[in-house]
């Protein structure tokens, strides 16, 4: 066999491997990282307790915002919402509730028993409105700065190690 | 008079709402179900494929383009929601390798018939 023959045999080898190499490696499961550096969307979103609305675009009166998307039904939330009421404490940061596809009695029941971290509480009936923050599951939560800017998304429950991330960014 | 008028309307009805329905469909095939991995929205039936059906349903009729409600998911969930990556800086390679190797194999199988020897009668 001539020298260039291998030489191209062992590219094709070399180009197969590394190919089927990195597509092992790479994470199939789908995060919404992407969404990070962007800016939040402007939404208008319903209040929890009356019919009055809400504009994202007034975050930037608040220094930091916590977009927290939870629901009463969701077992997740119900672990991280001791998380979000030590959170609530820190003069820094406003949070948001989004009480996602909920029944309203359900909610106030959760709320009532669990403690209420939340500045302002919306709703979102139908989970139209969360698509806009790409949103596919709850518990999840973003983090936004007064410039609107999308900091950090924590998809799943909020854990301590979250917390201290979520403080070390606010407290700065 | 009338009846053809009214049958004429019908059908302008109809029509439209079966090719409403068929843009609908078509961009519900090319969703990925971020939650059933594998499975296209029109497909599943998740909570997030009755979200993003409902969602799409309402951006068609508000006017937007099927190329307008691809971008816009795509933004909030980045291009693994499509099924057709859209031509990127990153996306070139998958793009351009199948033709660049349907070039090169030419190129490689002309090569080796033109070394050939030919045959002497």
């Amino acid at each position: 066999m001539k020298k260039s023959h291998l030489i191209i045999i062992c590219i094709f080898f070399i180009f197969i491997f590394t190919t089927l190499y990195f597509s092992l490696h790479n994470k199939k499961i789908y995060n919404t990282e992407e969404l990070v550096g962007q800016k939040i969307s402007e939404v208008e979103l319903t209040l929890f307790n009356n019919e009055k609305t809400f504009n994202t675009k007034n975050i930037s009166n608040y220094r930091f915002v916590l977009l927290n998307f939870w629901a009463s039904w969701c077992l997740p939330c119900r672990k991280e919402h001791k998380n979000l009421i030590i959170l609530s404490k820190n003069k820094n940061l406003k949070i948001i509730g989004i009480n996602f596809k909920d029944n309203k009695i359900n909610a106030k029941k959760f709320l009532k028993e669990m403690g209420n971290p939340f500045f302002i509480l919306a709703t979102d009936i139908k989970g139209k409105k969360s698509v806009n923050f790409g949103v596919y599951g709850i518990p999840e939560t973003i983090l936004v700065s007064q410039d609107l800017t999308i900091l950090k998304k924590y998809i799943g429950p909020l854990n301590l190690k979250d917390v201290n991330e979520i403080k070390k960014i606010i407290n700065k | 008079m009338r009846k053809i008028f009214f049958i004429l309307i019908l059908i302008f009805i109809s029509t439209n709402l079966a090719s409403g329905e068929n843009i609908n469909n078509k961009i519900l095939k090319n969703l990925r179900c971020l939650v059933c991995q594998g499975q296209a929205i029109s497909d599943s039936n998740s909570d997030f494929a009755q979200i993003i059906k409902s969602v799409v349903e309402d951006k068609v009729q508000e006017g937007l383009t099927e190329r307008e409600i691809y971008k816009f998911l795509s933004e909030k969930y980045g291009d693994w929601i499509l099924f057709n990556p859209p031509l990127k800086k990153d996306s070139y390679l998958l793009w351009f390798l199948p033709y660049l190797l349907f070039i090169l194999g030419g190129i490689a199988v002309y090569l080796m018939i033109k070394k050939r020897p030919i045959e002497k009668k």
